[in-house]
């Protein structure tokens, strides 16, 4: 016991006398976080504060134009330019100082009522229901396109979330025209609703919730677990060049010399670096609590979570120290285990889910996640934070984190038994 | 003490032993000189008596344990002062000793004393608390020395231990070494120099190519060489003028 209070000690020295890569520690994930939450905010925000500038030309100066405007206004997430020619707006979005140009037709108005008004009498003939003496005479009304013109640079998702809405708000002002046409056709008294023209099927955000206790998802409570634990798992780097350096200084063949075992120097270190971890995650945790607000970010919600929010950060913690011995144990030089051990999170990170959802990848990636210890430990921190699970519900995941610790560390004492057996 | 029977050693890759069907015997509070030119295999044969590679064939005892039996008692019973500074450069010297003595097992006030005497003996009191990287070549070797004798061991391997310092500070560790025979310690250590060898140790085995070329008291083996008037002349006509240069 008392060897291993020493070693504990001194790696505690250790990691505070290296200032600079202390403040690494602490201030990589600290920018990180704060970064990538404001970065991702309007994401997750149902009000948005930021407004993209869409160009329009309204050559159709109409109903149809006015109600696409009226709804493009009311969507609260584009702010409408008008211009007058499209060369002026193509050249605007062409040079990337704009996302989006909407060039809506000349005659949209009066050609669709029109087409409208034709397939509407033409419908009624066929029922018998045409008043006398009308003589239905065929136009010839051309097929009219509005044209969305998209910076090439714009996003594959911006563009198909413009493409529906507009095709959505198109469709009902057809609807409507059609519901209007009949409605002319049918009485005579503009006060009577033949038809209700509201829509009938609508949909409802509901996030479930448990012991009622309503959870509403922001980009803190995504963003905070997310790249917490991206941090926690960047201990892999120093811990494993804290170990090759040992074996450069020769104090590591010194260390062998000594009756004691690889398992109580491996011990020091886990306890001193699932100590940093810890101490990374409050500070994450005071951000998201604290300074968050005041940057116009939300604030993070850990009202009755704590506990368990430590238990996942402390398994997280062992999981990532575990990899970190066991990158120390193998690796020979800083050469080897720097860019390894840094790819290698990189890695566990995309995989765990940190920077695009698990259930957005292709099936094989999804399957490769679960091998990810980050997922385990990120599904732990979500069912925390967001599906306020209770201890028996996170013991998969921490059970997950715990074994990947017990073997990575067992595998590193192995090896070095092997290594050095004399 | 210290019994070698046939012990080998072949690195992997390597076309000749480093050290070869070794015998040797060395009683308890000698202080014996491993000598011999670069690559003679001096620096494989203490790691191998102190636990640190394996024997390729042979065996050896130290004080009747051996390290398959024995392993923690083996080491508990020895100390290793290695060639390098085996020291964490931004600790003290006083945390380096206390981490390193407390590997050994020990603490509370015994440590604190063993290290208080043995800093104050080598010269090192007021430096106590100075990080070892503010330290000259001289002053580590002498830390270096003394994180290998805070247990008091029963056997000391030395592996050049006053390489690279000033007359000094050589004088002081060969002082303090000779001190730590007087209180019962066995000495095995390696040199390249030969002067200090012939009037420090008590008996030196020349090795080389990792064979025993001859083994006795300093005195009597320059006796016995015609011509010979120091140690260097027996070593000279013992390993020949001949560079060794190894890659």
């Amino acid at each position: 016991m008392h060897k291993l209070w020493a070693s504990t000690y001194k790696e505690f020295l250790l990691i505070t006398r290296d200032i600079g890569g202390l403040a690494i520690l602490f201030i990589m994930p600290i920018l990180l976080v704060i970064v990538i939450t404001l970065v991702q905010d309007s994401t997750f925000k149902t009000i948005n504060d930021t407004k993209i500038p869409v160009l329009v030309v309204d050559n159709d100066k109409g109903n149809v134009s006015h109600e696409i405007l009226e709804n493009l206004n009311a969507s609260n997430s584009l702010e409408i330019v008008l211009k007058a020619s499209e060369k002026e707006v193509v050249e605007l979005v062409l040079s990337g100082k704009y996302q989006l140009a909407i060039v809506i037709p000349k005659n949209l108005s009066d050609n669709l009522e029109k087409k409208v008004a034709e397939n509407v009498d033409g419908i009624l003939a066929k029922f018998g229901l045409e008043e006398e003496n009308t003589e239905t005479t065929k136009i010839d009304i051309p097929n009219k396109e509005i044209k969305l013109y998209f910076d090439p640079a714009t996003q594959r998702s911006f563009k198909n979330s413009v493409k529906s809405g507009i095709d959505r708000m198109i469709s009902k002002i057809e609807t409507q025209t059609i519901y209007k046409a009949f409605q002319e056709q049918l009485t005579d008294d503009g006060s009577e609703a033949v038809f209700e023209t509201e829509s009938f099927i609508s949909f409802k955000e509901i996030i479930p919730n448990k012991d009622n206790q309503e959870v509403i998802p922001n980009s803190t409570q995504h963003n905070i677990p997310a790249w917490t634990l991206f941090a926690i798992f960047f201990i892999v780097l120093p811990l494993s060049i804290n170990m090759v350096k040992e074996k450069t200084q020769g104090t590591f063949v010194r260390l062998r010399t000594h009756p004691v075992s690889y398992a109580t120097v491996l011990g020091g270190k886990t306890i001193v670096y699932v100590a940093v971890c810890l101490v990374q995650f409050a500070i994450m945790l005071v951000l998201g609590v604290y300074l968050f607000p005041t940057m116009g970010l939300p604030e993070l919600d850990v009202s009755g979570k704590l506990p368990l929010l430590f238990v996942v950060a402390v398994f997280a913690g062992l999981a990532a120290v575990g990899l970190g011995l066991l990158l120390g144990t193998v690796a020979k030089t800083q050469e080897q285990s720097a860019p390894f051990g840094a790819t290698l999170v990189v890695i566990l990170a995309a995989l765990g889910g940190v920077w695009v959802p698990v259930f957005v990848m292709p099936g094989f990636m999804q399957l490769l996640s679960n091998l990810s210890p980050m997922n385990w430990g990120l599904n732990a921190f979500y069912d925390v934070f967001l599906r306020n699970a209770n201890f028996s519900e996170i013991i998969p995941e921490i059970g997950l984190l715990f074994l990947f610790f017990v073997v990575t560390t067992l595998i590193s004492i192995i090896y070095n038994e092997r290594k050095n057996a004399v | 003490m210290i019994q070698i029977n046939k012990l080998s050693k072949k690195y992997k890759d390597a076309d000749f032993h480093a050290v070869s069907d070794l015998d040797l015997s060395i009683d308890e509070n000698e202080i014996f000189g491993l000598l011999g030119p670069n690559g003679a295999g001096k620096t494989t044969l203490i790691s191998m008596l102190g636990s640190l590679i394996k024997p390729s064939s042979g065996s050896f005892s130290i004080n009747g344990l051996t390290y398959k039996e024995n392993k923690n008692d083996l080491k508990q019973i020895i100390g290793i002062v290695p060639q390098e500074y085996a020291l964490y450069p931004s600790l003290t010297a006083f945390e380096n000793l206390s981490y390193f003595g407390g590997m050994y097992g020990l603490k509370g006030n015994t440590l604190k004393q063993s290290i208080g005497s043995h800093l104050e003996i080598l010269g090192l009191s007021k430096f106590t608390h100075k990080k070892i990287d503010s330290f000259s070549g001289g002053m580590k070797r002498r830390i270096n020395l003394i994180a290998s004798i805070l247990h008091r061991p029963k056997v000391l391997f030395l592996d050049e231990p006053t390489v690279g310092v000033d007359v000094q500070s050589k004088n002081v560790i060969i002082d303090h070494l000779k001190q730590l025979n007087a209180d019962g310690t066995t000495i095995i250590y390696t040199s390249h120099h030969l002067n200090e060898a012939e009037h420090f140790c008590t008996r030196i085995a020349i090795i080389d190519h990792g064979q025993l070329i001859c083994q006795g008291q300093p005195k009597k083996l320059i006796e016995q060489h015609e011509n010979a008037h120091n140690l260097e002349d027996v070593f000279l006509a013992k390993t020949g003028k001949a560079l060794r240069d190894h890659a």
